[in-house]
């Protein structure tokens, strides 16, 4: 079958994209491995709800309409948003069909699936930024003894042995993950490298309305002075919670999670933790500091100020006189060791040369280079500070779509500024 | 083992050390030591480090002398390699004690060296410091030491004098183990 597109994937992106092409009239399809939104359905844990508020949730075409604008999307709540997506968009979406293969063709590209192949002259890659949980090498140095678990395989804390949890990783989903998992009346480690603090609301608003109106969001790939740096910085200390409360590492020490450094080493079954825990900490809230400062600067100049609360910085992160160095397996401690250091992009079935030498897609903006009529979204920082998020989705899908339908109509594309 | 006829002379007091040893088993206290150094930048990446005291066996100690380190970066770093670079200095330090412990186990089962050599290499992948890759750590990524040794005692016998040199070696130990550090500013 030739369409003009073909779009992989049907998550938010993928039906942004959709949504964008049908109203240019672009012939195309979008291919779903299995329902549309999958890894919202099957790949989250289940108390997991969305970090950014939803009035601020929105994708083109659909903004929040419930009665609870400061609240955070449960993932029933989220799969329910994305199925009205789905049917306001009318996408043409092909689902049950697996992609195993995108290879360069005649005039454009085939698409390889277990359904049948479509050649087309632009494809979209909207396959999402997280498909696989990355973990350490040094994983495999865990003696047997002990479960070896990813975000991907844990839906509850009942899942896990009894017993002690190492937490490796102390982004979004480590603290999460420790927080609820130690709760559950297993001891929790979390061996913390580097982090991203973060303040859920600060002066009585969240701090995604801040980085909104501060304009940080909006941040462009090509403004920014370390993309490399910014693409890969973990996600920041969030949880979204009715309470709209903040989670952070003082808040799991109160709770008696212990804290630990960089998991450095698994020898001989004695893991290693790094003596840089102090370092870490206090980097994480210098930076919060920054980012607080220039939030205070802006409503400053804004002319802001009476409306909010005071301005403040939360207290300094508690490091322990001589936190743990190393812990031996074999006391049995410790009977789960859960990766939460981080996610990435499953390229298994594209079959362009396009990766560079550690496997990610060489790209300018979701440009994917010297592959005319070739577009990645979903990414982070892919082409603004917002890219990861579903908000982010729209602009970055307008702006692929334009240089997707200059591709098709003049075969010199406008560049995308 | 070969034995020889005159008693080994390595120049290691054992018996002070084993003395010691006993004495730590009635006053553990005794065994805390603090290390001291301090250091001074000169210009650009050229510093100046200087060893003067420490604290022991329950008292504060001074060297016979204040002893001068300088560690510089070199041209290749674009810097002006004044001194020795200061992860040289760490192998300087790693191989400085691990001979130190084979002096003094040698000393303690009788072998007589008459000469220790040691070799070390450290491999780095520099894309960590200069951040260039989030995968590359900064340290070393591995340490060889090679040791040629001349002495009156069999290859299984060195085996077993450099084995038991990096079992208490502190600067191995430093090295291989993780430590908590917490660098101030005053």
């Amino acid at each position: 079958m030739r369409v003009d597109a073909v779009v992989i994937g049907a998550g938010h992106a993928g039906l942004a994209v959709s949504r964008l092409l049908s109203a240019r009239s672009i012939e195309h399809v979008a291919l779903e491995r299995g329902e549309a939104a999958q890894s919202w359905r099957t790949q989250r844990w289940e108390s997991l709800r969305l970090l950014t508020p939803n009035w601020l949730t929105r994708l083109p075409g659909l903004e929040y309409d419930g009665d609870d604008p400061d609240g955070f999307m449960t993932m029933p709540e989220v799969i329910d948003f994305m199925d009205r997506y789905a049917r306001l968009a009318g996408a043409p979406v092909r689902t049950n069909t697996r992609v195993t293969a995108l290879r360069p063709a005649d005039d454009g590209y085939r698409v390889v699936t277990d359904r049948g192949e479509w050649t087309c002259r632009t494809a979209v890659l909207a396959t999402g930024g997280f498909n696989l949980p990355r973990v350490p090498r040094l994983a495999a140095g865990l003696p047997n003894s002990v479960d070896s678990v990813t975000p991907y395989d844990y839906h509850r804390p009942s899942d896990l042995a009894e017993g002690g949890v190492l937490v490796v990783g102390a982004s979004a989903t480590g603290i999460q993950l420790a927080e609820e998992i130690h709760a559950s009346g297993r001891p929790v480690t979390l061996a913390v490298g580097e982090h991203v603090r973060m303040a859920r609301t600060y002066r009585g608003k969240d701090v995604q309305w801040w980085m909104l109106r501060t304009g940080r969001l909006d941040e462009r790939f090509d403004e920014v002075e370390d993309l490399a740096r910014a693409r890969r910085v973990p996600s920041p200390q969030l949880i979204g919670s009715p309470e709209r409360r903040t989670l952070d590492l003082n808040g799991l020490t109160d709770q008696g999670v212990r804290l630990v450094g960089r998991l450095a080493g698994v020898s001989d079954g004695v893991l290693q933790f790094s003596g840089s825990l102090r370092n870490k900490c206090q980097l994480a809230d210098l930076k919060l500091g920054r980012l607080l400062g220039e939030f205070d600067e802006w409503a400053r100049q804004a002319g802001f100020n009476g409306e909010f609360g005071p301005a403040h910085r939360p207290e300094p992160t508690r490091v322990e006189d001589s936190p743990l160095l190393s812990l031996d397996l074999s006391r049995g401690e410790i009977k789960t060791v859960l990766w939460a250091t981080g996610f990435e992009p499953d390229y298994s079935w594209l079959e362009v040369p396009a990766l560079d030498r550690k496997g990610r897609l060489r790209h300018q903006g979701g440009v994917v280079t010297g592959w005319p009529g070739l577009y990645r979204i979903g990414l982070n920082f892919l082409r603004r500070r917002k890219s990861s998020f579903i908000h982010g989705t729209e602009d970055d899908a307008r702006d692929l779509v334009d240089h997707l339908e200059s591709h098709l109509r003049c075969r010199v594309p406008a560049a995308v500024g | 083992m070969t034995t020889t006829a005159t008693p080994v002379a390595n120049g290691v007091n054992v018996e002070a050390l084993l003395g010691a040893r006993d004495a730590l088993g009635e006053t553990p206290e005794a065994g805390q030591f603090t290390w001291r150094a301090t250091n001074e930048w000169v210009h650009g990446t050229h510093s100046r480090s200087s060893v003067e005291g420490y604290f022991g066996l329950g008292e504060e100690h001074e060297h016979k002398a204040a002893y001068g380190f300088e560690a510089d970066h070199p041209l290749v770093f674009a810097a002006e390699d004044n001194a020795a670079t200061p992860v040289e200095i760490v192998l300087v330090g790693l191989a400085s004690c691990l001979t130190a412990g084979v002096a003094a186990v040698a000393q303690n089962r009788e072998i007589q060296l008459r000469s220790v050599k040691a070799t070390v290499e450290g491999d780095m992948d520099i894309a960590g410091i200069l951040g260039a890759d989030p995968d590359v750590r900064n340290g070393f990524s591995d340490i060889r030491v090679t040791y040629d040794i001349d002495a009156d005692a069999s290859p299984e016998d060195l085996e077993a004098l450099v084995a038991q040199s990096q079992k208490r070696s502190a600067v191995f130990d430093i090295v291989t183990n993780p430590t908590n550090v917490s660098v101030a500013v005053a």
